[in-house]
C-alpha cells in the first residue's frame, strides 16, 4: 500500500526511444492496468519500476520515497511475470515462503504466511506439490502469492494471464482483482487485452509508441477517449472525417451533423467523429435521408447471440469512413448485406477529436 | 482415428496439442530402429562383458579365481588407484572450469559470436586427444617446451620446482585439455534452460545472487552436473593412448596395465587381463550407482 509517482521516465536502445519522458500517479491501493499494443514500452515501464532497467532519466517514488537508485531486492515489490517463474525445484508452500525465508524469518513464520496466501488464492490442498504438477492456471496463483508473501508496496503483474485460455483467464482476472481489494495492495498490471484492462482497473493507462497517451477510468477511456488512437484501440468505432464547422461537423458529401458544443472551440479544423456501435440506429431506406443522418449499405452481419452487429459503408463519404451498428438479433433480418440504410443517433453520442491531434501522437 | 478427430487436449487452462495418431503400424518402425540398436548394443556390451567374467576366472584346468586374486597385487592396486585419482581430479577440474567457461559464454553480456567460436572450439578440442594431445603437451610443457623454457627465461623453473609432465600431475593437466571442453559443450544447454524468470523472482524477492545459486540455480543444475560428472569420469577412466604416449607406461593406470598384459613380451596373459577389465567394469558400475543414487535425490522435485 503506497503510492507511485514516475516522473519523466525515458528509455532508448541504441538511439530508438523506447519510453518518452512520461509521466505516473497511482494511488495507494489503486490497480493501473498498463494497456497497449505489443512493443509500446509497457514491459519496460514496468521493469523499470521493478529496478531491474535503469531509466535514462526521470525518477521513480514509491510512498513518497526516492527509490530510482534501488536494486530490485530492494525495493519491497512483488512481480508476477507471465508464465514458468515458479522455481522448479521448490514445492508450492517453499515457493510463496521464499521471500519470507530470505528475510531471515523463523520457519514457522514462514511456513504460517505461505499457508495464509495459498489459502488466498485457493490452493491450500496442493501446497506440496511442485510446479509441474499444477496446470498454468494453479501456477500463475502460487506465483501471485509467493509476490504477496513479502508484503510488497507494489505488486507488478506483467502480461500474467496471456499464457492461459479463455475461461481460466477470465476466472484469474476475477480472482486477481478480489485479491487486490483484499490486500489493498498498489498494483500495476501490464496487458494487451483491452478487455481485461477495461474489466478490472481501477484506472487504465494507455500507451502507445513509448508515451502514456490517457490514464483514466474504463468509463471515461471508452466514451471520452483523449485522442485518435484511444478511440481506435479501445472497443469499436465507427469513424466519420470531416471539418468543424461551430457546434457541428460538415462532411465531405455537405451533410451536417451536430455534434456536442465542445465542438465549437475546434471550428475551421479537421476533425473525426466517432461513434460506438451500440450508439447508432438504422433505418430502411425509404427515399430520403433526414438531417443529421446518412445513407449508407450495410456490407456485413455478424450474429453474437442476443446482438447483431452492422457493419456499415458509406458510399458518399472518403474509404476510411465507416460506422458500425449494433441491434437487437429480432430486427437483424431487415439489415442484410446489400440493404440500403439510413444510419442516426443521439446528437450527444458522438465523440469529435481534432486530426491534427492525432498525428501528434 | 477418433483420437485423431478431437480438439487440442485441455489440461486445466494449458492448451497441450495431441500430436496427430499414428496407429499400430506406425509403430513399427520405430519399435525396430530401438529394438536393432538395443540388440547391437547387447551384442557388443554385454556378451564381451559375459565373455570376460568368464575367462577371467577360467584356466587350462577349469574354475578358478587365481586371476581375479592377482588384482589385489601391488602394481594392480597402484594402476587402480592411479586410474581412480585421475578420472576423479580431472573430472573433478574439468566440471569446474568447464561449468564457468560456460557460465560466462553464455551471458547476455557477451557477444554472440564469442558463444559460437567457443562452443566449435571446444567440439574440436574435447576430441584432441592420444599421441597428437600428447605431442602437444610434450612440446609446450616437456622438459624442453616452449612453455616450461619460456618460464625457464623469466627466472621460473617449474620442473626444479618439482613439477613433471609425467606424473600423475601433468597427466591431469593434459586429461584436463579435453575434460574441460567436454564439459563445456554439455553444460551448455543446461545453463540455457535455467530461466530469467527464476533469476529475477528471486532477486525481486529480495534474494542475493549467492541465495539464488545455493537455493535455485545449483538444486535445478545438479542432476546435469552429476550426469556431466560421471561422462567426464567415464572419458578420463577409459583413456589410454594419451597417458600411453606421454608416459609410456611409467605411470600405472589400468588402461595401460590390460594393454602391456594383452602384447606383454615377458607373459602374455589373456586371463589377467580379462579380470583387469572386470575391474574396470565393476568401478564404472559402481560409479554409475553411486551417482544414480545422488541423481535421484537432486532431481525428486522432477517429474
Ligand atoms: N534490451 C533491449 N534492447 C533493445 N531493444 C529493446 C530492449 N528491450 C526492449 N526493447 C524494445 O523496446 C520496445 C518496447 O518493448 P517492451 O517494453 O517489451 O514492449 P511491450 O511490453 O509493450 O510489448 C520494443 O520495440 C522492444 O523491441
Ligand atoms: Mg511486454
Amino acid at each position: 500500500m503506497a503510492t507511485v509517482e514516475a516522473r519523466g521516465v525515458s528509455k532508448s536502445y541504441q538511439g530508438r526511444t523506447v519510453l518518452a519522458s512520461l509521466d505516473l500517479d497511482m494511488g495507494e491501493a489503486e490497480l493501473i492496468c498498463l494497456l497497449g499494443p505489443s512493443g509500446c514500452g509497457k514491459t519496460t515501464l514496468l521493469r523499470i519500476i521493478a529496478g531491474f532497467i535503469t531509466p535514462d532519466t526521470g525518477t521513480v517514488h514509491v510512498g513518497g520515497r526516492d527509490v530510482t537508485a534501488l536494486p530490485p531486492a530492494a525495493r519491497k515489490m512483488g512481480m508476477v511475470f507471465q508464465a514458468y517463474s515458479l522455481f522448479p525445484n521448490m514445492t508450492a508452500l517453499d515457493n510463496v515462503r521464499f521471500g519470507p525465508r530470505v528475510a531471515g524469518q523463523a520457519k514457522t513464520e514462514q511456513v504460517k504466511r505461505a499457508g495464509e496466501l495459498l489459502d488466498l488464492v485457493g490452493l491450500a490442498q496442493h501446497r506440496d506439490k511442485y510446479p509441474h504438477q499444477m496446470s498454468g492456471g494453479q501456477q500463475q496463483r502460487v506465483a501471485l502469492a509467493r509476490a504477496l508473501a513479502v508484503r510488497p508496496d507494489v505488486l507488478l503483474l506483467d502480461e500474467p494471464l496471456s499464457a492461459l485460455d479463455a475461461k481460466v483467464r477470465l476466472q484469474l482476472r476475477e480472482e486477481i482483482r478480489r485479491i487486490q481489494r483484499e490486500t489493498k495492495v498498489t498494483t500495476v498490471l501490464v496487458t494487451h487485452d483491452q478487455e481485461e484492462a477495461l474489466s478490472i482497473s481501477d484506472r487504465v493507462a494507455v500507451m502507445n509508441g513509448g508515451k502514456l497517451l490517457q490514464v483514466a477510468t474504463p468509463s471515461v477511456i471508452y466514451r471520452q477517449p483523449a485522442d485518435a488512437f484511444v478511440a481506435r484501440f479501445i472497443g469499436l468505432a465507427g469513424i466519420l472525417p470531416g471539418v468543424a464547422e461551430g457546434a457541428a461537423v460538415r462532411m465531405s458529401n455537405g451533410t451536417i451533423l451536430p455534434a456536442d458544443a465542445a465542438v465549437a472551440h475546434q471550428s475551421g479544423r479537421s476533425v473525426e467523429m466517432f461513434l460506438r456501435p451500440e450508439h447508432v440506429r438504422l433505418q430502411r431506406m425509404n427515399g430520403h435521408v433526414p438531417p443529421g443522418a446518412l445513407a449508407a449499405d450495410v456490407q456485413e452481419a455478424t450474429f453474437l447471440g442476443s446482438l447483431t452487429r452492422v457493419r456499415l459503408r458509406l458510399p458518399e463519404l472518403p474509404d476510411h469512413a465507416g460506422l458500425w451498428a449494433d441491434m437487437p438479433s429480432e430486427h437483424a433480418a431487415d439489415f442484410a448485406p446489400g440493404q440500403r440504410v439510413t444510419a442516426h443517433w443521439h446528437e450527444t453520442s458522438p465523440h469529435v477529436i481534432a486530426v491534427e491531434a492525432a498525428q501528434a501522437s | 482415428m477418433s483420437q485423431a478427430a478431437t480438439t487440442p487436449l485441455r489440461r486445466d487452462g494449458v492448451v497441450h496439442k495431441r500430436p496427430a495418431s499414428q496407429g499400430v503400424a506406425g509403430l513399427i518402425l520405430p519399435y525396430s530402429v530401438i529394438g536393432l540398436f538395443i540388440a547391437l548394443a547387447a551384442l557388443f556390451m554385454a556378451a564381451p562383458t559375459v565373455m570376460l567374467a568368464v575367462q577371467s576366472v577360467t584356466d587350462d584346468h577349469g574354475f578358478t579365481l587365481k586371476y581375479l586374486e592377482a588384482l589385489g597385487g601391488d602394481n594392480i592396486v597402484v594402476a587402480f588407484r592411479n586410474s581412480i585419482v585421475l578420472s576423479i581430479a580431472s573430472a573433478a577440474i574439468g566440471v569446474v572450469a568447464g561449468g564457468l567457461i560456460a557460465y560466462f559464454v553464455i551471458s547476455p553480456a557477451m557477444p554472440i559470436t564469442l558463444r559460437s567460436a567457443v562452443t566449435s572450439f571446444s567440439a574440436v578440442a574435447a576430441n584432441f586427444a592420444g599421441v597428437p594431445l600428447a605431442f602437444a603437451f610434450v612440446s609446450t610443457l616437456g622438459t624442453l617446451g616452449m612453455l616450461t623454457q619460456g618460464l625457464r627465461s623469466l627466472g621460473v623453473d617449474i620442473y626444479g620446482l618439482g613439477f613433471s609432465l609425467f606424473s600423475m600431475t601433468g597427466l591431469t593437466i593434459v586429461y584436463a585439455y579435453f575434460q574441460i571442453p567436454l564439459m563445456v559443450i554439455i553444460i551448455t544447454p543446461a545453463l540455457l534452460a535455467l530461466r530469467t524468470e527464476w533469476r529475477e523472482s528471486s532477486e525481486n524477492l529480495g534474494a542475493t545472487s549467492g541465495q539464488y545459486w545455493r537455493m535455485i540455480g545449483l538444486p535445478v543444475l545438479l542432476p546435469s552436473l552429476i550426469s556431466a560428472f560421471i561422462l567426464l569420469f567415464g572419458s578420463a577412466f577409459s583413456a589410454y593412448a594419451t597417458a600411453y604416449a606421454l608416459t609410456s607406461g611409467n605411470i600405472a593406470l589400468l588402461t595401460t596395465e590390460i594393454a602391456n598384459v594383452l602384447s606383454g613380451d615377458v607373459s602374455s596373459s589373456p586371463q589377467t587381463g580379462a579380470a583387469l577389465a572386470v575391474g574396470m567394469i565393476v568401478v564404472m558400475v559402481g560409479v554409475l550407482v553411486i551417482s544414480a543414487a545422488f541423481s535421484r535425490r537432486a532431481s525428486r522435485w522432477h517429474k
